[in-house]
């Protein structure tokens, strides 16, 4: 494994006249919990599915898992998992048969099927709807077999878009330290937000703003540098100040 | 190319078509009540003529005119009466298919060895039907003539007589349910594989599933063959179903070979379902698919003959039929079920078939495999 589970230079997506992404520059360690912030609209839905291979960048270069972004793009899938802000399992099939469908679709040798589908309904809490339809759980339960099928392959990377949007504060902080397990794994994990009080469980973070890249760095080492002179301040204010000294 | 992932799509299809109550009507009950409903409607037959008749003759002669009308059973005399006007307002409330007048004149022209006239209305709105009608009228005044110029000349006519005999083929009473049956089932078997195919695909768009089958290793090929399976089977099923139906309850003949009318359907189906994959590629939402849909299924029906021959139509449209597969499958299923066509006369329509639904599948698939990138 590289040490860089994704590197990208001047990463750049238009739709027509306007840029979504404006030469992006970054680099997630392997390992980390990777987070990249900013307010609705920003690009960091449209970074993540370039980087997932969901759209084609307009122009740059990069490399996810080891691999080019524009010549392998079948070799990233076989290696990441990718949780949407939206719900994208299939409402009419019970959890046990999402669970198989994304085993096949994955290609997981079937031996391991049993294994694997225990793990993932362990892991994630799921051991008494099993074989309830995915329609009739809760929005909590769902983007939780949500991300437990985005892990049925073992992916040594997580693309996760705005995870816990719409989730009440138990089940996020229940998803971020079962994050935090993963990572002790062995897992990258690169994860989009608009909470800013969720950068606390990264360990580096990219704040966007407009398409550009505002900051990057660990939280406290962003605070500090936007906002010497105050010691006591948080992400949101440091957010906000670079937001005031931009033209 | 994995077979694994091709087996659990199938599965997944399989599980959502069925698991939707709304789905098992439609695809058991509803191709059995079109085939039902089209079986009895879809009739081109002549077989009730109701007459309104102004007698203003009154003699032996023209009572005899009527009653060879009223003898043979096609025609039926509604009304009797004395205004030709009140003739006019009947047919134009659409009380009588036709209405005949005897002028006063009639007996002594005949009498005289003189053309007698009888006027004859038929409501020619549609136009068809009113040909029918008035060729079956010309019949029954042929007899009558027939008849009045043996009695007049009172011996055997002696000259040698051109003897018809006409043999219908295929379809002895001239049935035109015979001709129609086998029509509507393949007319239902585009219907369904087309609107299942795309529908099924765009369903996913639709969802944000498609999104995340996209950041999958799942190959655009495997997904295609995914998708198409299923409808496949579905289709192979309602074809043996409506099938059975035809057979059984409309008692259409089946004279040829089972096994080469499944082949023609996998042809056949090749055609339809690449066009399902063109519509879900070109659509975003699932009534986008439905509108175009319709835009395919429409012309596919006129252009198809299945109900106006294409014999009729301008050259350039004719040529345009063979863009149709609908239109060859209609011969090679009527082929098979009315005359027992094999493969060695029915061998232009398969290939003409199988390169439509080559090119258009194979078009299908390359613009698939761009929109999944």
């Amino acid at each position: 494994m590289h040490s860089e589970a994704v590197t990208v230079t001047d990463l750049v997506k238009r739709f027509g006249d306007f840029t979504a992404v404006d030469h992006v520059t970054f680099t997630v360690r392997a390992g980390e919990i990777f987070g990249f912030l900013g307010p609705n609209g920003a690009g960091k839905s449209t970074t993540i599915r370039m980087l997932c291979g969901i759209i084609t960048p307009t122009s740059g270069s990069g490399h996810v898992a080891g691999f080019d972004l524009f010549r392998q793009p079948e070799r990233i899938k076989e290696s990441i998992g990718y949780m949407s802000q939206k719900f994208s399992l299939y409402p009419d099939l019970t959890p046990m048969e999402n669970i198989r469908f994304y085993l096949g679709i994955y290609a997981v040798p079937p031996s391991s099927w049993k294994a694997r589908t225990e793990w993932v309904i362990r892991a994630t809490r799921l051991e008494s709807v099993r074989h309830r339809l995915t329609r009739d759980l809760p929005p909590g339960w769902r983007q939780r077999l949500a991300l437990g099928c985005a892990l049925l392959h073992r992916p040594r990377l997580l693309f996760l878009d705005e995870p816990t949007s719409g989730v009440d504060p138990i089940t996020r902080r229940h998803f971020w330290e079962f994050i935090r397990q993963l990572t002790e794994e062995g897992v990258t994990v690169f994860v989009t937000t608009h909470y800013m009080d969720e950068a606390r469980h990264c360990d580096r973070i990219v704040m966007i703003d407009a398409g550009k890249i505002a900051a990057i760095g660990k939280p406290s080492e962003i605070i500090q540098k936007t906002l010497p002179d105050r010691p006591g301040a948080d992400l949101q204010e440091a957010f906000v100040a670079l937001m005031r000294g931009r033209p | 190319m994995r077979w694994l992932r091709v087996r659990e799509l199938v599965r997944k299809e399989f599980i959502q078509v069925f698991r939707d109550k709304r789905n098992r009507p439609i695809l058991v009950l509803s191709p059995l009540i079109q085939l039902v409903l089209f079986g009895y409607v879809v009739t081109t037959d002549v077989r009730d003529i109701r007459v309104g008749a102004v007698d203003h003759s009154k003699t032996p002669e023209s009572r005899r005119l009527l009653e060879s009308f009223d003898a043979n059973p096609t025609f039926r005399i509604l009304y009797r009466l004395e205004d030709p006007k009140a003739l006019d307002r009947l047919i134009l409330r659409q009380k009588v298919d036709l209405g005949i007048w005897i002028p006063p004149d009639f007996q002594a022209k005949v009498r005289k060895q003189k053309t007698a006239a009888v006027q004859v209305i038929a409501d020619g709105s549609m136009s068809n039907m009113a040909a029918v009608r008035i060729a079956y009228t010309s019949n029954v005044v042929d007899g009558y003539n027939t008849r009045l110029l043996q009695e007049h000349i009172k011996r055997k006519i002696q000259y040698g007589e051109i003897d018809l005999r006409v043999r219908t083929w295929y379809n002895p009473n001239l049935d035109s349910q015979f001709y129609y049956v086998p029509g509507i089932v393949a007319f239902l078997v585009m219907l369904l594989s087309l609107l299942l195919t795309s529908m099924a695909i765009v369903r996913e768009k639709e969802s944000g599933t498609m999104e995340q089958l996209i950041v999958t290793p799942l190959r655009p090929f495997e997904m295609i063959l995914g998708k198409t399976i299923p409808f496949i089977l579905i289709a192979q099923a309602q074809m043996i179903m409506v099938a059975l139906f035809a057979l059984f309850w409309f008692n259409i003949p089946m004279k040829g070979s089972a096994p080469l009318l499944m082949a023609a359907t996998c042809i056949f189906l090749l055609s339809t379902l690449g066009i399902g994959l063109f519509i879900s590629t070109v659509s975003r939402t699932q009534q986008q698919a439905m509108m175009t849909n319709f835009f395919f299924i429409v012309p596919f029906f006129m252009l198809s003959g299945f109900v106006f021959p294409i014999a009729n139509m301008p050259l350039g449209v004719q040529w345009l039929t063979h863009l149709d597969p609908l239109r060859h499958f209609l011969v090679i299923i009527r082929g098979i079920f009315l005359k027992g066509t094999g493969i060695a006369v029915l061998w232009p329509q398969f290939l003409e078939l199988a390169v439509l639904g080559g090119v258009v599948f194979a078009g299908a698939v390359l613009r698939f495999q761009k929109r999944l990138d």
